[in-house]
């Protein structure tokens, strides 16, 4: 498997980046850790005659906990799930991490590359809606915001213009309970379905409750709906079935190899269910 | 005579020989990274190959367009069938009497079929060569179904298709129609028949045992080297049977066969997947030939899993027969063998479907039944034994279902009904109703002591709880108990019915002993991973005295290695293992002699013992084998030729039959499908152990590709004949993670006529494994009714088959 | 095929020049380049691990690494961690407890369990089952790799204590 020649690119700050990709459009990509894209562009599946390496352009790696935790975008796996603040800050981001793909990947796949992607199957961009993040992009005309929740677009089409980088992820410091649960065939695999869930409880009342889903739509779900379902109940078994059916409403999965659509929509339940119970006890 | 004062056990322990947990000789340059694989091969001025591939499953190659290519940088040549058909090259046989397109010839049977060869001076430049190949293709109906494909209108090889009315006979008999392949027909049918239509019970069920594939870790691969000045070809490749190679190679390419000298390097597992013959071999030659210069080929991982090699795809319609109380009367099978675009599994000759005809199993079974039908379709030629011994896999997990199905229907305890049917120890040799013979077995000790490890009856107890707390709403889970007691047959094999390509199965292996005592032995076979410089040295160690240590075993090079047919099939310990046996006791006979010659006593007074012949009688008296190496080369001996050497050709007189007996214990998430292997025990009995540390490796890694099988792994096409699982994202490998601890047991039956009593073990496991991995699955839904359900047991299958039954309501 | 640049990396503490495509995986970089032949190639897709070295501190599926992408970094391939006189006591626990059989996954296997234990010497067995997650064998069924992590483990430990 040997990808197509290209030009390559190490720039050093993001206006740099940007000039490459006002110069070339859609024929330059930037590239993170590049364990999405370089094995696309082995399989010649997708043609990159510009690659920008984002590796040595300052100001794009670490993480920020304050009322509003913000992580660069070149923040890699590895680094959030070593984070002992981020862990006591918003643990579901660990949680989450460790069941991205495997350690080599881990040390290499980042934040930025997982939500910028706007592939299904990453595991990030759920939990992004999840947590209401914002992403942080930054073109010619300069930087502006989008909330996760309005990024996503379809299968690899995102709000993010050809000659824009996202830089950061930012959100809110969740409050409350948390669970990232995922079903997957196998260590390296995507969600055959996973869910990413915050509660906040109020005595024995659910104050708020925000939930995403994975890789069951050609983008992630996020389900207003759901989490109304649990809002002001004290999440009992109807209140569970109810934000399942309300999730089962907003998502659209398709059939491949990790099974048929009726299967999808059942495990998306069963997970989301187990999500939501998990986080509940844990709130 | 310095160490008198040794003990005899001392002695026996120098010799690291057969029984012993010797740590493997092979370790010390894999764990330093410096093995020596093909893709390590580096020659001068060496090439690369790469090919250009069909994307459609069945389409007629219009043109071929190749001056893009040539235009590339770096690209040297591009070959099609157009190049090879003067040489006779653009097709080649393959191992079942059939053949094989090297380079598509007019049109395309499967994806990834080959269709060109580009040859550059890296592979950087060849893999932009391939971009640049334009192929114009004229799409043609596909067919992926083998029943539909035998009532097809559509031809799939017109090159066998004759004309008029009626098909041409195959190499293995007449053919039924233009798809067809061979009918193989065992047993008696009109009895067996007979049996089942008038039996108190049967059981009936069409099992399908899914198409996979061996997927070793290293593809396959290798370096062809045409020295022109010598007219000598070296052929460097990832061989499980490098003779034969080096025979296939000379009868095709008209090298006479002393002008070619085929090598296997270490080579990074085969599992099966190495043991047939490939385009890219064919072409890599006919490259070297053309260039003057090696070329490289390595497939890739894509490649590996579309092209080369696949394994099972059997539809397997059975029909037992019992009384009531259990005692099974007949057994039915037909198979509708699936064999993709060519015939080219590697199945001894006379038997198209392997040793399928074992699948009479463990049981005194005294009618039986099995016809087989080979069909094309528009899917990858393979069809080899992954790890095992030829369609036995697909034997076991036959009768291990049906008797699981019997059980359900007999409303019986399938341990029970498996313990009332085994062959009695006192039946050995037992001639099995489909004509095996059977060397030795005790399978009711075997069965005993596996069911009284794990506590079997505390187990289904424990299960009848689960199922009852499942139906009171209390848990979600199922617990499913796998059982599985599985008769191989392996070491093929005897010559007077086991050939491939009219090439006798024996094996062999050739020692020198050095002046000093050490000595070097070379085999017809080749490790895989399976360690034989560690167990062979073992072997001879015991036979001849000398420590392991000082004894060097070096398979795989045509040019030094006697003939022998290779390793896979478990064939390694019963053919080379016992030809390594029986050249050792050359040397002791020659030994002997020179003992008794230094001892001044007739050679009937002296008696081997460990690593020295001594006196009979008189213990204090002897010559170690050292020193009668040392006399052998510089001590003239009236009446004995100098030098101390020998040779042996081992035709087995019989197959050799190891068996086991496995639980596994699964708890299944109803809700979800995913099964979590608690516990699982597998007894081995695969006669005299060689070294114990090496077996209970072979089982955990058997064990570890029977749960992949079982569980998932599969090469799976859609409607249109694109494989769904390239890549090992959909293609099953489990991780550490997936994999649980296995406990491992034995018994020790020898094999009456293996020199050495050894019957092989390697495959035992996956053999065994795959059914007892299904059959927990399965058993955790029998209390709901479930009587079978395919595998592989995924996720969405087993949730299926749950929703089925209707437990999600 | 674009042109070839100028690169420069480390390997086993040796400096090396390389003039490449930047397209050229850095698995071929260090095997047909460098020789560097220890590492290898199974999947390419980057889910075997059989080409793992560790790079500036991290363990790196080297088929997924573009040369370009190491410009400049300091690379360590099981070549690196222990020879004939000097082994590692993973090269040596491996030896010892069968924790390979055709050898193939072996060299990406340790040099991934230094890194490991580097970062947690004193794994549980579900902790390395976990930390090894990236790198599949064929053969050992992963038992006896475990097995043998867990040997270097104990010996390294006891190794830092005695020098302690």
């Amino acid at each position: 498997m040997i990808p197509a020649a290209f030009e390559y690119y190490r720039p050093t700050d993001l206006s740099g980046v940007i000039a490459i990709l006002q110069e070339h459009g859609d024929d330059a990509r930037v590239m993170a850790g590049g364990h999405s894209l370089i094995p696309m562009m082995k399989l010649r599946m997708a043609e990159v005659p510009h690659l920008i390496d984002m590796q040595d352009v300052a100001g794009l790696t670490g993480i920020t906990i304050g009322d509003t935790i913000t992580i660069g975008a070149m923040t890699t796996q590895a680094e959030i799930i070593d984070h002992a603040g981020l862990a006591e800050a918003a643990p579901i981001m660990r949680e989450a991490a460790l069941q991205i793909a495997d350690p080599q990947v881990r040390y290499m796949g980042t934040v930025g590359g997982n939500v910028a992607n706007g592939d299904p199957g990453n595991d990030m961009p759920g939990l992004m809606q999840c947590l209401d993040a914002e992403f942080t992009l930054v073109g010619p005309d300069g930087e502006r915001s989008v909330k996760a929740r309005d990024f996503y677009e379809a299968a690899y089409m995102t709000d993010r213009e050809d000659e824009e980088v996202l830089t950061a992820v930012s959100f809110a410091k969740p409050a409350g309970g948390y669970a990232y649960e995922k079903q997957k065939r196998k260590i390296g695999d995507y969600a055959t379905a996973a869910a990413a869930v915050q509660l906040v409880k109020d005595g024995g009342t659910c104050a708020s409750a925000s939930i995403a889903m994975t890789n069951l739509s050609d983008t992630p779900i996020y389900s207003d709906a759901a989490g109304a379902a649990l809002t002001g109940t004290s999440v009992d078994a109807d209140a569970v079935k109810a934000a399942v059916a309300a999730m089962l409403g907003d998502i659209d999965p398709v059939e491949d190899n990790r099974g048929p659509v009726a299967f999808k929509r059942h495990v998306a339940g069963v997970i989301l269910a187990r999500a939501i119970e998990r986080a509940w006890s844990r709130a | 005579m310095k160490d008198e004062v040794t003990s005899r056990e001392d002695r026996i322990d120098a010799l690291g020989g057969m029984g012993c947990k010797r740590k493997r000789v092979e370790d010390a340059r894999f764990t330093q990274g410096k093995g020596n694989y093909v893709d390590d091969i580096k020659l001068d001025g060496m090439l690369a190959g790469d090919f250009v591939r069909s994307p459609y499953a069945h389409a007629r190659v219009v043109s071929i367009d190749t001056s893009a290519a040539l235009e590339v940088p770096g690209v040297l040549a591009v070959l099609t069938a157009a190049d090879l058909e003067p040489l006779g090259l653009h097709w080649m046989p393959t191992l079942a009497g059939d053949k094989q397109m090297v380079l598509a010839d007019g049109k395309v049977l499967f994806q990834g079929q080959e269709v060109a060869f580009v040859v550059a001076e890296d592979r950087f430049a060849a893999a932009d060569g391939v971009e640049a190949v334009v192929v114009e293709y004229e799409e043609l109906p596909v067919i992926t179904d083998p029943f539909k494909s035998l009532e097809s209108d559509v031809v799939l090889r017109e090159d066998i298709a004759g004309e008029g009315d009626g098909v041409p006979d195959g190499a293995h008999g007449p053919r039924k129609h233009h798809n067809h392949i061979f009918t193989w027909e065992v047993g008696d049918k009109e009895t067996t028949e007979q049996v089942i239509e008038n039996a108190e019970v049967v059981a009936e069920e069409m099992l399908y045992y899914h198409r996979t594939h061996p997927c070793p870790l290293e593809t396959c691969g290798c370096v062809a080297s045409m020295d022109k000045v010598n007219g000598k070809l070296t052929l460097y490749g990832t061989f499980q049977a490098p003779h034969a190679i080096r025979t296939v190679v000379s009868l095709i390419s008209g090298i006479e066969e002393h002008n070619i000298r085929v090598v296997s390097p270490d080579i990074g597992g085969g599992f099966g997947n190495k043991v047939g013959a490939y385009p890219g071999y064919v072409c890599s030659v006919v490259a070297s030939i053309v260039t003057g210069k090696p070329v490289k080929w390595i497939e890739d991982r894509m490649e590996n899993l579309m092209t080369t090699a696949f394994a099972r795809d059997y539809w397997m319609k059975g029909k037992i027969a019992a009384t009531k109380e259990g005692k099974i009367t007949g057994l039915w099978c037909h198979t509708v063998a699936d064999h993709g675009g060519f015939d080219a599994c590697a199945d001894p000759t006379k038997f198209p479907a392997g040793f399928m005809n074992v699948c009479t199993g463990s049981y005194d079974i005294p009618v039986a039944y099995l016809g087989v039908d080979g069909v094309y379709t528009n899917k990858a030629p393979g069809g080899v034994s992954y790890r095992c011994s030829f369609r036995v896999t697909e034997a076991v997990y036959f009768i291990e279902r049906m008797i699981e199905l019997l059980a359900i229907e007999l409303n019986m305890d399938a341990a029970e009904l498996r313990r009332i049917n085994f062959i009695k120890k006192e039946q050995f040799p037992y001639k099995a109703a489909l004509g095996w013979e059977y060397d030795s077995g005790d399978y009711h000790t075997a069965w005993d002591k596996a069911l009284k490890a794990v506590d079997y009856e505390g187990l289904r107890a424990e299960q009848a709880q689960r199922v009852e707390d499942f139906k009171a709403g209390k848990t979600r889970s199922l617990m499913g108990i796998g059982l599985t007691f599985f008769t191989e047959i392996v070491g093929a094999g005897p010559v007077k019915n086991c050939d491939i390509l009219g090439l006798g199965m024996f094996d062999s292996c050739e020692i020198r002993i050095h002046p000093t005592g050490s000595a070097i032995a070379r085999l017809g076979t080749i490790s895989q991973g399976q360690g034989h410089a560690t167990t062979f040295a073992q072997i001879l160690a015991t036979e001849i005295g000398l420590p392991a240590d000082s004894i060097t075993i070096e398979e795989g090079d045509t040019d030094t290695a006697p003939y022998g047919l290779g390793t896979y099939g478990s064939r390694s310990t019963p053919v080379a293992g016992a030809a390594t046996a029986l050249a050792g006791r050359k040397i002791r006979a020659k030994a002997q002699m020179i003992a008794a010659y230094l001892l001044e006593v007739h050679d009937d007074d002296v008696e081997f013992d460990v690593d020295r012949f001594v006196v009979k009688g008189a213990p204090e008296k002897f010559k170690t084998m050292k020193e009668i190496a040392f006399a052998a080369y510089n001590q003239a001996i009236p009446g004995i030729e100098p030098g101390l050497e020998a040779v042996s050709y081992y035709d087995p007189p019989n197959m050799t039959y190891p068996f086991g007996a496995y639980v596994c214990v699964m708890d299944i998430d109803v809700d979800t499908g995913v099964t979590d292997i608690r516990r699982f025990y597998a007894l081995d009995d695969c006669g005299t152990r060689i070294n114990p540390m090496i077996i209970e490796g072979q089982v955990h890694g058997g064990l570890t590709e029977a749960l992949a099988v079982a569980l998932g792994q599969e090469i799976a096409y859609d409607e249109m004949g694109n494989v769904k699982t390239g890549t090992l994202m959909d293609f099953f490998l489990p991780t550490a993670w997936e994999v649980p601890n296995y406990e491992t047991d034995h018994t020790v039956t020898p094999s009456p006529h293996h020199p050495i009593g050894a019957k092989g073990v390697g495959e035992s496991p996956h053999v065994g494994g795959v059914p007892c991995f299904s059959n927990a699955v399965q058993d955790a839904f029998r209390a709901f009714g479930l009587r079978h359900t395919q595998m592989p047991h995924d996720h969405w299958r087993i949730w299926k088959t749950a929703n089925e039954l209707g437990l999600h309501d | 095929m674009s042109d070839k640049k100028h690169y420069k990396i480390t390997v086993n503490g040796k400096a090396e020049d390389v003039i490449a495509e930047p397209r050229e995986l850095l698995i071929y970089t260090l095997r047909e380049r460098l020789n560097y032949t220890g590492p290898h190639i199974g999947c390419e897709t980057s889910h075997c691990g059989a080409c793992t070295v560790t790079i500036d501190g991290k363990s790196v599926k080297a088929c997924t690494m573009f040369i370009a992408q190491a410009d400049g970094k300091e690379i360590t391939t099981i070549e690196g961690l222990g020879g004939p006189d000097d082994l590692h006591p993973l090269q040596m626990a491996f030896k010892e407890h069968h924790g390979l059989q055709c050898g193939y996954c072996t060299p990406g296997m340790i040099t991934r369990a230094t890194k490991l234990l580097e970062e947690n010497p004193n794994p549980t067995e579900e902790e390395i089952r976990f930390g090894m997650a990236g790198n599949i064998c064929r053969c050992t069924g992963y038992q006896n790799i475990v097995k043998s992590i867990q040997a270097a483990a104990a010996e390294m430990n006891a190794a830092k204590e005695a020098a302690e």
